[in-house]
């Protein structure tokens, strides 16, 4: 690995603990159920419990809202409607649209929360909540992304990526198919529900604990709610129970509506969704119906692609925006498009509104255009792989259809590699083999590459704040604006910042991220939590050690190059002394230890209304190979095995990137294979618990699950040249989906198999059917 | 009959702990987590289906202490009474992590950590009750009620196997004696009767007290593992006064098999039940294996999978097309009926207000009967039938001489097909083409639901495939080797590649 970049100033060079397999920070309070989670932390001695009134119609007028009988339930101590608010009613994200924390006339979705119950307990404020009576003017409810796209239902204007001449080159093409894919959405299921205490304090403070991936937006929302200055009030998040992107934006809501109560009753307030209302309340993955139609030549290299993507929002913008950009920037995945028009419609709809989720946008374009590939391969009779390759960045071309360049592509090697580690060629034909002897069960195979672009496309968020203070003992504490929800963000900074000192990584205390210590930051997400904290807490411990080398160099007379922290030490030519003992000299001698930290993403900028620039600093890369098999009576799918490439740059801890993949992966597999969202014509959420909602369970995942990190440093400048890992491995998952497409293909070779996404045994049933039967009733 | 309790009682921590719950119908998770802040065991989904909040009881069974997983979000307190109850904060020693708790560490197997208290405390049920042979496969089918978003479970899997490789010897296996006879203490056989006529959480020790209780208080909730119950709580937020739990009886915790067939008290838990059951035909064994979780399985009984009339219910249909009976008691009057006559239309049963399912009987296969039975859901393991079809046939002279097809998810009830059933009888076996017209002939026996598991289309299709897939295999057109799912022999899945 190449470590070239690390410190400039006082060497570093022993007992390096980036690059290790350390475990996650938490690991013991995690398995020893004492890692504190929201509705964990001690509550203060007075506090009383919130619950929302959601609406029971998905769409109309709200007429009245009779909360008598709330008021007289058992328990309960008041209720808050939106007249309550005491400032701004909205907690959107953005400004070019409102979510009312309360709505108070018109209802946009089924569950929106009218009001809210206090009460004494979490049981009696929900049983409370339920007694409300809600007269709504009901109109009928636009519902699924095709009922939006029929009655021209738009949330914002479309936006679409154009290059060359399109039509001129469908006419060019040797070959045309076109075809349609519903991709469905996804719940988050965090294992943590939507929770947030708040505290007033004195002079009109609140301190808010909210389970959020993004604090500093929590208190921007609850401060503009209260009708206070962001000063007043303090965000707080020592972890998540998980987030996904669904604690980017929409853990904002819960987190106002504990604050209001708290300020209304003069003591502290919890709000923690149930988890049926968790899922009937926040957003989820878009679901979207992409028409596309793609020309290519003889040996399948794509000419021209044409992408129309429907995408449903839900009722408000939320992150809409950003995630159906995204979906156009990966609506090339890893593919050559010289010519294209890749446009995505975003969609009002009576359900809630769709937010971050894992990929933000990019899973739904990368799905269509490797089914586009599929579709050429069965068209031209090609091992689909094959297809694949000729498309390739690298082997056509370099640019993308938003104008970068790509300067750091290693897909046609890592593909290769791929390719060879998972015996594919072999494989292919044992596998042609058994479908032929096999009836009834069929058997698939898909190698699928990823291609993801690391940076906020919205540039401002590229920012990160840290501070670090060492104390007179020489421990440090540590604090940056990044949020810990699973990821393993606070151990790898701290493996950063340990590596800086030269300190065992116990000497580094990692403490809960609050907007009192980092202010003004972005949300973690979009894989850049690492990138960009580490960077600012390394920036943050590179400041203090320049004042203690300076220090050092002063009162020992030796030059400042002499000097290097080394295993707890500080070498000052030829003495060395601890480094609790500089500290404490340090102290004494009256050096600050304590600094902030800050970094910006180099190099990046993107024009979104004239569509150009470089969106992104670089690029992480992967591929998977998936095999399944498939009952073609029925439809069930069995997954036999997986192998993994992909590429983590230099990876600053190997067990936590390895975990990322594995879990990414899996998140994946379930988005397009079992999880299905269903609501009904109401507009109700059918699947609002995980007895109808299925993520996957430990068995299916397959026994034969291989994962290996593609060994090269990321060539730009990131924190010891690693790559970010959060979001890409969830689309290595395609290769599932993929594969059970080549499985029913292997039902009647040569016809286009008409599978969508989830892939349930319904979806692949139908799917067979269609391949019987072509012409036919198709689903 | 010596007297009356009005308290219930458990081992926790090493001491007895006496409630008398004045709320009858508070969960264990409350309990831990209000009553007691003990927030180790998380919340995360309120209905038994994530396992965060698992926890292991232990309970003596013949004489024997067994610990086994359960879900502590819908087990109300009650039926903790003469149980051993362990949490996650009871694991790690003066700083110390359990085995179970370091392997989770050293395999890096938590991410997010919400599930692992959960996660932890099925692995510790695990350890003291290791799967023979020690498989993957095996170690899934035990955590398929602990849902992790995070890992993609391999790690968590990868700590089980090492844990399961090696001879567990822990505090818990160190204080076995002293537990036996802590709960043998607590196990007085009188009647429970924590609260007042109005609002009570009664747990007979007998037969007799039940049903007199039952009979004097007809509108009493019965409950037995609360897998069902415990949402009416949870999630319709309805307040129960008045429960009669039924799982301290232990006439109703029998199981009689002969060579006539295999009689089980109502209480005899799914997990108890599984080998039994299995003893009958394979694919009882392999349905078990995928039904619902291992903490639900510990907890949730024969009678009450029935009793609570789910139009699904995974074993209704199997026992239907076996021809299992079922015992009711009301006061002293007993009945025996036909299940499949237990079900009366959606959401009612032939059961009156105060009548106790207590027993039910299911015949043994003779040489000349064949059985199959498949489960068709969207999630292989802990999940609900989209379709649930079984396949009972009797074969005389190489013709079906008999058939009783029964499913769940087709209709209101789980049902029998009478006029796929009449269409098949009288044929061949290797009638292929009469099977399947016969087959088409479920079209007439069922207008399925469309719902958020599968459209009604779907369920027709799978209705068919299955009976064919059934009728294939009794013919030997079909053999194990074409199964995805579910071996009569084995593994239930596809071997790996060689």
């Amino acid at each position: 690995m190449n470590f070239s970049a690390r410190s400039k100033l006082g060497e570093t060079d022993s007992g390096s603990v980036v690059g290790q397999a350390i475990a996650h920070d938490s690991a013991r309070g995690h398995v020893s159920g004492k890692a504190l989670y929201i509705d964990d932390l001690p509550e203060p001695a007075v506090t009383f419990h919130v619950a929302p009134i959601m609406a029971t119609s998905a769409r109309g007028r709200l007429l009245s809202l009779d909360v008598e009988e709330v008021r007289a339930s058992e328990g309960v101590v008041a209720v808050l409607m939106a007249g309550d608010v005491p400032g701004c009613n909205d907690c959107s994200p953005v400004d070019f649209d409102v979510d009312p924390i309360f709505a108070s006339e018109t209802i946009s979705f089924h569950g929106q929360v009218v009001g809210a119950v206090i009460a004494t307990s979490h049981l009696l404020a929900r049983q409370a909540a339920r007694r409300a009576l809600i007269d709504i003017a009901s109109e009928v409810p636009l519902v699924e992304a095709a009922a939006a796209l029929a009655a021209d239902a738009r949330l914002m204007p479309d936006y679409a990526f154009q290059r060359g001449d399109v039509t001129a080159g469908f006419a060019a093409a040797a070959h045309r198919l076109n075809g349609r894919i519903a991709i469905g959405g996804q719940e988050h299921f965090y294992l943590e529900g939507q929770a947030a205490l708040a505290i007033p304090g004195e002079g009109g403070d609140m301190l808010v604990h909210s389970s959020t991936q993004h604090p500093s937006e929590v208190q921007h929302i609850v401060a503009r709610a209260l009708g206070v200055a962001s000063h007043a009030v303090q965000c707080e998040v020592r972890r998540m129970g998980g987030g996904f992107g669904g604690k980017e934006s929409q853990a904002s809501q819960w987190a106002a509506i504990a604050a209001i109560a708290a300020r209304h009753m003069g003591a502290a307030c919890k709000l923690r969704l149930d988890r049926d209302d968790d899922m009937m309340l926040t957003g989820k993955r878009h679901d979207c119906l992409v028409d596309y139609e793609v020309g290519f030549d003889g040996e399948g290299r794509i000419g021209v692609l044409a992408s129309h993507f429907a995408m449903r929002c839900g009722y408000s913008a939320d992150l809409s925006l950003g995630v159906c950009d995204r979906t156009l920037f990966h609506a090339d995945n890893a593919y050559y498009l010289p010519a294209c028009d890749l446009v995505s419609a975003r969609l009002r709809t009576n359900t809630v509104s769709n937010t971050a989720f894992r990929g933000f946008g990019g899973p739904q374009g990368m799905v269509a255009v490797e089914r586009v590939i599929d579709a050429i391969a069965w068209h031209l009779g090609c091992d689909p792989l094959d297809i694949r390759k000729r498309n390739l960045y690298g082997v056509m071309g370099l640019t993308t259809p938003y104008g970068m360049d790509i300067d750091d592509n290693i897909l046609p090697e890592l593909v290769e590699a791929l390719e060879r580690s998972s015996d594919y060629r072999q494989r292919r034909s044992a596998i042609s083999a058994y479908n032929t002897a096999s009836p009834v069960l069929k058997r698939g195979l898909a190698l699928t590459p990823v291609k993801f672009g690391i940076s906020f496309t919205l540039i401002h968020l590229n920012q990160a704040g840290a501070l670090v203070h060492i104390y007179a003992d020489g421990s440090v504490a540590l604090n940056h604006g990044g949020t810990e929800m699973g990821q393993g963000l606070y151990i790898k900074v701290a493996q950063v910042v340990a590596d800086e000192f030269a300190l065992p990584l116990e000497a580094i205390r990692i403490t809960a991220t609050t907007t009192a210590k980092v202010p003004n930051t972005g949300p973690t997400a979009a894989s850049a939590g690492s990138d960009l904290n580490a960077m600012a807490a390394r920036e943050a411990a590179r400041t203090i050690k320049a004042r203690l080398v300076d220090f050092c160099s002063e009162r020992y007379q030796v030059p400042a190059p002499d000097i290097r922290f080394v295993d707890g030490q500080v070498v000052i030519g030829t003495e060395r002394l601890s480094f609790g003992d500089v500290v404490r000299e340090a102290v004494r001698a009256r050096i600050s230890l304590s600094s902030t930290g800050f970094y910006r993403t180099p190099d990046i900028h993107w024009d979104r209304a004239a569509k150009s620039g470089r969106p992104f600093y670089y690029f992480a890369y992967g591929a998977a190979c998936s095999e399944v098999e498939i009952d073609t009576t029925t439809g069930e799918m069995q997954v036999r095995r997986i192998d993994i490439l992909h590429d983590v740059g230099a990876s600053l801890n190997p067990a936590i990137d390895i975990g990322q993949i594995e879990g990414g992966f899996v998140q994946g597999m379930g988005w397009l294979t079992t999880e299905e969202l269903v609501f009904d014509e109401a507009g109700r959420l059918r699947t609002h618990a995980p007895s109808t909602y299925k993520i996957p369970v430990a068995s299916d995942v397959p026994e034969d699950f291989r994962v290996a990190l593609w060994q090269s440093p990321n060539r730009r400048e990131t924190i010891y040249r690693s790559k970010a890992v959060g979001e890409p491995p969830l689309m290595l998952a395609i290769s599932v989906w993929s594969a059970i497409a080549d499985a029913i293909h292997a039902v009647a070779p040569g016809e286009q198999v008409g599978l969508h996404a989830p892939a349930t045994p319904e979806a692949i049933l139908a799917a067979i059917k269609a391949i019987r039967h072509p012409g036919g009733e198709r689903p | 009959m010596s007297g009356m309790r009005n308290e219930i009682r458990f081992l926790h921590r090493g001491r007895a702990v006496a409630c008398h719950l004045p709320h009858p119908d508070i969960t264990l998770l409350d309990w831990l987590r209000v009553q007691q802040r003990l927030t180790g065991t998380k919340e995360g989904c309120n209905e038994g289906d994530c396992g965060a909040c698992t926890v292991v009881l232990g309970r003596l069974e013949q004489g024997r202490l067994v610990r086994r997983a359960v879900n502590a979000c819908i087990t109300l307190l009650g039926q903790v009474d003469g149980a051993e109850l362990i949490t996650v904060e009871d694991l790690a020693r003066g700083g110390t992590l359990h085995p179970v708790q370091s392997a989770m560490v050293t395999h890096h197997g938590s991410q997010c950590g919400f599930c692992t208290p959960g996660i932890v405390m099925s692995l510790l049920a695990l350890t003291h009750d290791k799967p023979l042979p020690l498989t993957r496969e095996a170690i899934n089918e035990r955590l398929a009620g602990n849902l992790c978003r995070c890992t993609g479970y391999r790690p968590i899997v990868d700590a089980a196997m090492e844990l399961c490789s090696q001879s567990m010897h822990d505090q818990f296996t160190a204080a076995t004696g002293d537990v036996i006879a802590a709960l043998a203490a607590l196990d007085d056989g009188v009647d429970v009767m924590a609260g007042d006529e109005a609002q009570f959480f009664a747990a007979p020790a007998t037969l007799a007290s039940a049903t007199a209780l039952a009979s004097r208080v007809p509108t009493a909730t019965l409950l037995a593992g609360a897998s069902d119950v415990g949402l009416w709580v949870t999630k319709r937020l309805q307040p129960l006064r008045r429960i009669i739990w039924l799982g301290r009886i232990e006439d109703m915790r029998g199981i009689a098999a002969d060579g006539d067939g295999l009689r089980m008290g109502a209480c005899v838990r799914l997990g108890e039940a599984w080998a039994h059951l299995a003893a009958i035909d394979p694919d009882l064994g392999a349905l078990m294996q995928r039904f619902a979780s291992t903490q639900i399985r510990n907890s949730a009984t024969i009678g009450g999978n029935i009793a609570n009339g789910s139009p699904i219910g995974d074993l209704a249909p199997a026992l239907i097309a076996l021809g299992a009976t079922i015992e009711l008691q009301l006061g002293d009057i007993v009945r025996r009926l036909p299940l499949e006559r237990f079900f009366v239309a959606y959401g009612r049963q032939d059961r009156a207000p105060g009548e106790i399912l207590t027993a039910i009987t299911i015949p043994r296969l003779s040489p000349d009967e064949r059985f199959r039975c498949f489960k068709v859901s969207k999630r292989v393991d802990e999940d609900i039938s989209a379709v649930m079809g079984a396949f009972h046939v009797t074969i005389a002279n190489g013709r079906i001489a008999g058939a009783r097809f029964a499913y769940g998810g087709m209709a209101g009830v789980p049902q029998r097909a009478a006029a796929a059933e009449q269409a098949l009888t009288g044929l061949s076996l290797d009638d292929e083409q009469g099977l399947r017209a016969g087959a088409d002939r479920l079209a007439q026996d069922f207008l399925p639901l469309s719902d958020m598991r599968a459209s009604a289309a779907y369920r027709l299709d799978v209705a068919k495939a299955l009976l064919l897939r059934a009728l294939d295999e009794m013919a030997g057109r079909r053999g194990d080797s074409d199964r995805l799912i579910g071996r009569r022999d084995g593994p239930r899945r596809a071997e790996a590649p060689a």
